[in-house]
């Protein structure tokens, strides 16, 4: 695997108010690397990703994605959020347009590419999350997972570089977790740079290069899969395993 | 589970029309009552009225002389019609009056056809070039007469005052309310004042402003025409209005919606145009609409500044020496004309929100 660096977090820092939510977060991550995030709720782990698309501002420290540094100034903004896709928990597929035309909006009004090709290439990714006989339909007319693959899909049109998944199964139906981790597990093989905030283990023990536990805004551990679950060093890690499975 | 179950389906309480008289009308005592007294009312009101419209009333005639006073006399109509539905608008100018209108009607109907294509162009023709024609054929200019606005009245003045407020009104709403929840403290704060100045005045004290004050402000000279004046005046007071219509949708809209248009990259102004004033637009639909009659009616206070609007003009024709004591049937008149336009309104706004619901 080439060691092209990604991302990279530097002394990361970020306060809501009083609350300390990121305090001196410090990550490398390579392309094609795949990073799952868990921890519990409150433990800053949401708002790291989202920071490094720009959802959440950073009040200290460094944040470079793909060679560009993240500042107040909205090209690099931009330019990052053009390289970065991220799937939500809640879905939020835009309810008044089609899922093709969720899924070819951006690609025709960031990207301009001509409608008919933004369109095709759409259904290209509705297909490998198979739900491109649902292409004209609504999203309030799909069930949660495949909104979610949908919400996937409209991500990848825009031809990310790096994924961003925000607790992607947490809404879900039990029966319909798996159709999802599924699409995530074909899109890791593919060699995508991905980091997944997920209490899913048996996705994490299946694809990711390494595990971080997070607990009040620090990173707490980051070990490869296998250590992680057989010798974690913290007791809030241990304490944490022992409470999720 | 026992199989004969199947055989049994919902129960079958309402049988005909005995049925549902017993459960809507009679299913207890002041129930029975209440419909027994709606009915009385019925019949003491809507025989007389019927009567008094229609099978008493008068329609052929030229004169007062050929009414019979036993119902209404729609003769005083009838021969006032040029003054009610086009002021003093020069007689032999009318066919261009009418002439924009026939290009209204065709564009409304093709737009509500459902399923013709090239709907988008029919729009923008209407929202860009109409409003050149009209004013181009109204007020006079390319070899067309001049006719100055102190001739225009009547039903033409309520809709052109109607039509401007309202086409303008909007998209300042919406300005108005995307600046009041800006992020930057001068935008926020200058939308605020603007709407909430605007919002804490009468319109007639608006429309006074308009007329009497504002000139004082002008240097020597420079004279806008009053009905400009008055138009301005009405689409500032209904965009305030429609800010805060505008800016309840937006409130109403998940986070979620916001953060997955910029995660896709799309700008601010792009996030707004497609993701988010689609559906938040969609949802005040009812209100904007009301506001929209509301505007529509409230045309008629430009009275109090010398402008003889649809209703203005048909008291003052009742004043008319030859035609006194017919206020009655002016005013119905009136009342049914504004019906007609506020229920299409009306109707138009419960046909747009089926069609653009696509479920949440």
């Amino acid at each position: 695997m080439s060691s092209e660096l990604m991302i990279e977090m530097k002394n990361v820092h970020k306060w809501f108010g009083e609350l300390h939510v990121l305090n001196d977060i410090n990550l490398e991550i390579n392309k094609g690397e795949k990073i799952v995030i868990c921890g519990p709720s409150g433990s800053g782990k949401s708002t790291l990703i989202r920071c490094i698309n720009r959802l959440e501002e950073h009040q200290r420290g460094n944040i470079i994605v793909e060679g560009t540094e993240l500042t107040n100034d909205s090209r690099s903004i931009e330019r990052i959020r053009g390289e970065v896709g991220m799937v939500f928990q809640q879905f939020n597929l835009f309810p008044h347009l089609s899922i093709l035309d969720n899924c070819s909006l951006a690609p025709i009004w960031v990207r301009k590419l001509p409608k008919a090709e933004a369109k095709e290439k759409a259904m290209e990714y509705l297909k490998r999350v198979q739900i491109d006989d649902q292409a004209h339909k609504y999203p309030a007319q799909l069930s949660g997972g495949q909104q979610q693959r949908a919400a996937i899909a409209r991500a990848l049109c825009m031809e990310p570089r790096i994924m961003l998944f925000d607790e992607p199964t947490s809404a879900l139906d039990p029966e319909m977790i798996k159709e999802v981790l599924d699409v995530m597990v074909g899109l890791a093989q593919g060699g995508m740079t991905m980091i997944v905030v997920t209490h899913e283990m048996g996705f994490a023990k299946e694809v990711a290069d390494s595990i971080i536990f997070m607990d009040e805004g620090q990173i707490v551990e980051a070990k490869n899969p296998k250590d992680f679950f057989d010798n974690p060093e913290s007791e809030r890690t241990k304490t944490f395993l022992s409470q999720i499975l | 589970m026992s199989t004969t179950n199947k055989e049994i389906g919902p129960p079958v309480i309402e049988l005909g029309a005995m049925g549902w008289l017993r459960k809507n009308l009679f299913s207890n005592w002041y129930n029975s009552l209440l419909t027994i007294f709606g009915l009385y009312l019925l019949y003491i009101l809507i025989p007389p009225l019927l009567n008094w419209i229609f099978l008493d009333a008068n329609f052929v005639g030229s004169t007062r002389d050929d009414c019979t006073n036993e119902g209404a006399c729609w003769i005083f109509i009838q021969q006032n019609i040029k003054l009610i539905f086009y002021g003093l608008y020069p007689t032999e100018e009318l066919w261009r009056i009418n002439f924009v209108y026939l290009i209204l009607f065709i564009s409304g109907v093709y737009l509500l056809i459902p399923n013709l294509k090239h709907k988008g162009w029919v729009g923008a023709f209407l929202l860009i070039i109409f409003p050149i024609i009209c004013v181009i054929m109204l007020s006079g200019g390319l070899g067309l007469e001049a006719v100055e606005t102190r001739l225009w009245g009547g039903l033409f003045l309520t809709l052109v005052i109607a039509g401007v407020g309202i086409v303008l009104s909007l998209p300042i709403g919406v300005m108005l309310a995307l600046g009041r929840r800006s992020k930057l403290p001068v935008v926020s704060i200058l939308c605020t004042i603007f709407i909430e100045i605007w919002r804490g005045v009468p319109l007639i004290t608006v429309l006074f402003m308009a007329s009497n004050m504002f000139p004082l402000f002008m240097p020597e000279g420079v004279n806008f025409d009053k009905l400009i004046r008055a138009l301005i005046g009405v689409m500032f007071f209904s965009a305030a209005y429609l800010a805060e219509v505008v800016r309840g949708g937006l409130q109403a809209m998940p986070k979620g919606q916001y953060e997955a248009s910029q995660a896709v990259g799309l700008t601010y102004w792009r996030m707004m145009a497609l993701v988010i004033l689609p559906q938040s637009l969609k949802m005040v639909i009812p209100a904007i609409i009301g506001s929209f009659i509301a505007i529509f009616k409230d045309t008629t206070l430009v009275l109090v500044i010398g402008l003889f609007d649809f209703l203005g003009i048909i008291q003052f024709v009742g004043t008319n020496p030859d035609w006194l004591g017919f206020s009655h049937e002016g005013y119905v008149f009136a009342a049914a004309v504004f019906w007609v336009f506020c229920y299409a309104m009306s109707w138009y706004s419960q046909r747009l929100e089926k069609k653009l619901d696509t479920g949440r």
